[in-house]
């Protein structure tokens, strides 16, 4: 029997974030849910996740494991009794792992591209998106998950972004359902899973977030300053040329 | 099982590498496809028309993509071979995926822009950021023979083929990588006493004359 000690360190709106609570909603694992607050990020944090300084964190008996697509491998792993996330052949394994890998390589850059470029480079980062969705309808293709009957590890990769493309769309203006109408119906079918609805925040909720980032930066464009290395994951901004630490 | 594995790859690509080091652990008889990334066959393409790279495993005529995917398919689908290139137990596999992400994640980029970027300047910061990695690498190494416990496994196999690329940085980079991570260095030495790293990896000053080569032909 596995012990009862989870905590999670988490961010609200974060997709990543999400993926976890999904993960362990759908086993039924009872946690202690720590909200991050970024950028001042907690000494636990700091402490459970030196190399990336990131969230999500899932610490169970006291030791951490990070990086959202692999905490979901690890629940699974560990609380295998229930509700598996992985299929059980290799192959189908593989083919799992290689489209929660596709979207955290593709998905997220892409959507946010979509939202906060501007003019014709907007437009190609939409078009950009969309492709990247499309890629992904295809997969699902007329299955009802992307690897077959059961709703998984790739859905659970790509079902958390759903929530934000409300945002992307109004910035963008566009529409996503008109663009992938079965991806939409796809996700949709995701909600109908507890685990889905009750994780997943409103979009609206999403929405007024990111505008009120977004306003508190005082300017559009939104650049953020992952390469510097000192800096990195520590919620620092570069505004007009200068290092700006911002406040959520 | 063995019969009908294919595996589409580039001599000089560490992710290639990667799994030829997994199959060779094994013992899995495979055929070997050289491709040339500026003519990509159409079974590349039809094999992995995603990303349009390899290396590609073609298994029983079906493929599997990235490499780090394609290891951890090689272990589950020849369970049975040994030697495991994962751990059995659920943490010490969520740390092996872990360092294995975490080389994908920065030592290629990191490493690339050494020979990459132009400047005294833009060099030295990029080489700075390496020796940075490369010392998380060996926080992680610790004691330890290997990254993740006492077996050769996973996240090695994802680090050891940029071991190659040493010589070529140091030179380039005007660095002494061994000298500045001797734990690394001497997990290097370790992984190189394994038949299937040794025969897999080609030799440093091949992949440097690559280098030269290709530096060459963009006119530095």
């Amino acid at each position: 029997m596995v012990g009862s000690e989870v905590i999670l360190l988490d961010f609200w709106p974060s997709m990543f974030g999400m993926r976890v609570r999904i993960a362990l909603a759908e086993k039924g694992i009872e946690y202690d849910y720590k909200e991050q607050d970024l950028p001042d990020k907690s000494t636990l944090l700091l402490e459970m996740n030196p190399v990336h300084k990131k969230i999500p964190v899932l610490i169970h008996k006291g030791k951490p494991i990070n990086e959202s697509c692999i905490i979901v491998q690890y629940i699974d792993e560990t609380w295998k009794d229930k509700s598996p996330l992985m299929p059980s052949d290799p192959y189908t394994r593989a083919q799992a792992r290689f489209w929660a890998d596709y979207v955290d390589k593709k998905v997220y850059d892409a959507l946010k591209k979509s939202g906060t470029l501007k003019g014709e480079q907007q437009e190609k980062a939409k078009k950009e998106f969309i492709e990247i969705l499309k890629v992904l309808e295809g997969q699902i293709g007329e299955k009802p998950y992307f690897m077959g009957e059961s709703f998984g590890y790739a859905d659970i990769a790509l079902v958390t972004f759903y929530c934000w493309f409300y945002t992307f769309e109004t910035l963008g203006n566009y529409s996503i359902e008109k663009e992938c109408p079965k991806l939409i119906a796809w996700a949709k079918r995701c909600m109908q899973r507890e685990s889905v609805s009750k994780t997943l925040p409103d979009s609206k909720k999403i929405y007024e977030f990111f505008m009120e980032m977004r306003s508190k930066l005082g300017h559009d464009h939104i650049q953020k300053v992952e390469d510097f290395s000192p800096f990195r994951g520590r919620g620092v901004f570069l505004k007009h040329g200068r290092l700006v630490r911002i406040r959520y | 099982m063995d019969d009908d594995v294919i595996l589409l790859d580039f001599w000089v690509s560490v992710f290639g590498q990667r799994v030829r080091i997994a199959l060779a652990e094994k013992g899995v008889h495979y055929e070997n496809r050289e491709e040339n990334p500026q003519n990509k066959t159409p079974l590349l393409l039809e094999m992995n028309p995603v990303h349009k790279k390899i290396p590609v495993l073609i298994h029983q005529g079906k493929p599997v993509c990235e490499s780090n995917i394609i290891v951890q398919y090689i272990d589950e689908a020849w369970h049975d071979k040994s030697p495991s290139l994962l751990p059995s137990d659920p943490y010490l596999r969520a740390q092996a995926r872990f360092w294995a992400d975490f080389v994908d994640k920065k030592v290629y980029e990191s490493a690339k822009k050494i020979w990459m970027t132009e400047g005294e300047e833009d060099q030295q910061v990029a080489k700075k950021e390496l020796i940075e990695v490369l010392k998380v690498l060996e926080g992680q190494l610790g004691e330890k023979p290997y990254l993740v416990g006492e077996s050769f496994g996973l996240a090695d196999i994802a680090l050891i083929p940029f071991s190659m690329w040493f010589h070529t940085l140091n030179e380039i980079g005007k660095m002494n990588i061994e000298r500045e991570c001797p734990k690394l260095a001497a997990w290097v030495n370790r992984c190189m006493e394994r038949e299937s790293v040794s025969k897999t990896l080609p030799r440093p000053h091949k992949f440097y004359e690559f280098i030269l080569e290709m530096q060459k032909k963009k006119g530095h």
